[in-house]
């Protein structure tokens, strides 16, 4: 220790230019006859001014979608310009973000767990997402969404089957029905409709004795692609079979063997055939 | 006041998180998090106190239960995530490439510490403050990582030079 009785705490605080003048002058003396502790000071210096020069940059650096969404949404909140003043807004204002980013974590978490393609899922823009999704993720995903619902699997249920058949053919602008597949063992439970890529998507849901629940997933998007025959994909613990007819899609979904769902499939197949 | 004045510090936030974590989309995600905390917890930040300090505690917290859990969060790479901000020269960027890897050898608790000081230049109590640990504290770990950095970066110079 130095005859000043200069303590490594001061030498910091010379470092970073916060000691009063008179103090900082004496050390600065001081330092001039101990060589080695006057290169150790300015190594520390050095390090702050390149710990600046090395991230500084940062600060100018346009903010990431994310947080800019989260500032907008800051400012444009009711009752921001009260915030300060006002304790009860601020839980409010959060728990809405809370609920955005849950729902949002949900819909990545179905999509990775589904899919396996969380990282990146998470990197594209929701457009980019919609228009890559292909018709048995799509089908999947909605099928692992609602089908574990116990208490709302539909948005309307079987009993007012025919409510339901007018309904959704208005809002797809084509007819459509569910299959009878009281045969194969399942009986419809309802339906709902959903947003597809670019429209109104319907969903058939169906149950056999055992709770089993199926889904049958119709699109009328795909005027575009090309007809396919039978496509069976799994995602995760879900088989489905696709296949496109004209500009209808359909995609039937379930948790089991492929064996047993394909006969369902073929079942649809057939009386949509019959159909037309 | 308003949440106008948590947003303006939003820059400072990011340069700090980038440089704790090194990794972008991670530092980014701990800003989010901080500024959702900091919003949720607005009526506990006592007016007239250093509203800097609050937030870089909030930070520190949020971190401290990352680390406590055992789970970083891992990202995807997207082009601009190995992207250093440097100045023109190539010798540059091998220096300041340098620091930032010698910067990721400190313990955490040191480098939370020279951080604060040398980016946000804190004052030491403000720091003893967001982190709530003694003044004492602060000064020993300031001492230990500068330390520390110097005779990595040193370190590093002898072998270039040996090489």
């Amino acid at each position: 220790m130095s005859p000043l009785n200069i303590s490594e705490d001061e030498l910091h605080a010379y470092v970073d230019d916060v000691l009063a003048p008179p103090r900082r002058a004496e050390i600065e003396a001081w330092l001039a006859e101990s060589p080695e502790d006057a290169e150790r000071v300015r190594a520390y210096q050095r390090q702050n001014q390149a710990l600046k020069a090395l991230f500084n940059p940062l600060l100018a650096e346009p903010l990431p979608e994310k947080l800019q969404a989260l500032a907008v949404q800051a400012l444009n909140a009711p009752g921001v310009e009260n915030l300060a003043g006002d304790a009860l807004g601020a839980p409010s204002l959060f728990s809405r973000w809370s609920l955005q980013r849950i729902a949002a974590g949900l819909l990545i978490a179905v999509f990775g767990g589904v899919a396996g393609w969380l990282g990146h899922g998470q990197y594209q823009s929701a457009e980019r997402l919609a228009q890559t999704v292909p018709l048995s993720r799509q089908a999947a995903v909605a099928h692992v969404v609602y089908s574990p619902d116990a208490r709302r699997p539909v948005e309307v249920a079987a009993d007012q089957e025919e409510a339901l058949v007018k309904w959704l053919s208005k809002r797809l602008g084509s007819p459509v029905s569910p299959p009878k597949l009281g045969a194969q063992g399942y009986e419809l439970v309802g339906g709902r409709l959903l947003p597809g890529n670019a429209g109104p998507v319907a969903q058939f849901m169906y149950q056999d004795a055992s709770g089993q629940r199926m889904t049958l997933y119709v699109t009328t998007e795909n005027a575009n692609k090309p007809e396919t025959g039978f496509r069976f994909a799994r995602e995760g613990e879900v088989n489905v079979f696709y296949w496109i007819d004209g500009k209808f899609g359909y995609a039937l979904s379930a948790g089991i063997a492929k064996g047993e769902l394909a006969k369902v499939a073929t079942a649809v197949y057939d009386q949509l055939e019959a159909k037309k | 006041m308003d949440s106008r004045a948590i947003l303006a510090e939003m820059p400072r936030l990011r340069r700090y998180a980038r440089a704790m974590l090194g990794d972008r989309a991670a530092a980014d995600d701990l800003v989010q998090d901080t500024l959702e905390r900091a919003w949720s917890r607005f009526a506990q930040w006592r007016a007239g106190s250093d509203l800097r300090a609050w937030l870089f505690g909030i930070m520190h917290n949020l971190r401290v239960d990352q680390l406590r859990r055992g789970v970083l969060p891992t990202h995807a790479l997207d082009d601009d995530t190995c992207e250093v901000p440097t100045r023109p020269t190539q010798s540059d960027r091998l220096e300041v490439m340098d620091l930032e890897s010698a910067l990721r050898q400190l313990p955490d608790e040191q480098r939370e510490v020279l951080l604060l000081v040398a980016l946000e230049e804190m004052t030491y109590a403000e720091i003893a403050v967001a982190l709530a640990i003694p003044i004492g504290t602060v000064m020993s770990r300031l001492s230990r990582g500068r330390e520390r950095l110097r005779l990595i970066m040193e370190g590093r110079q002898t072998l270039r030079v040996v090489r």
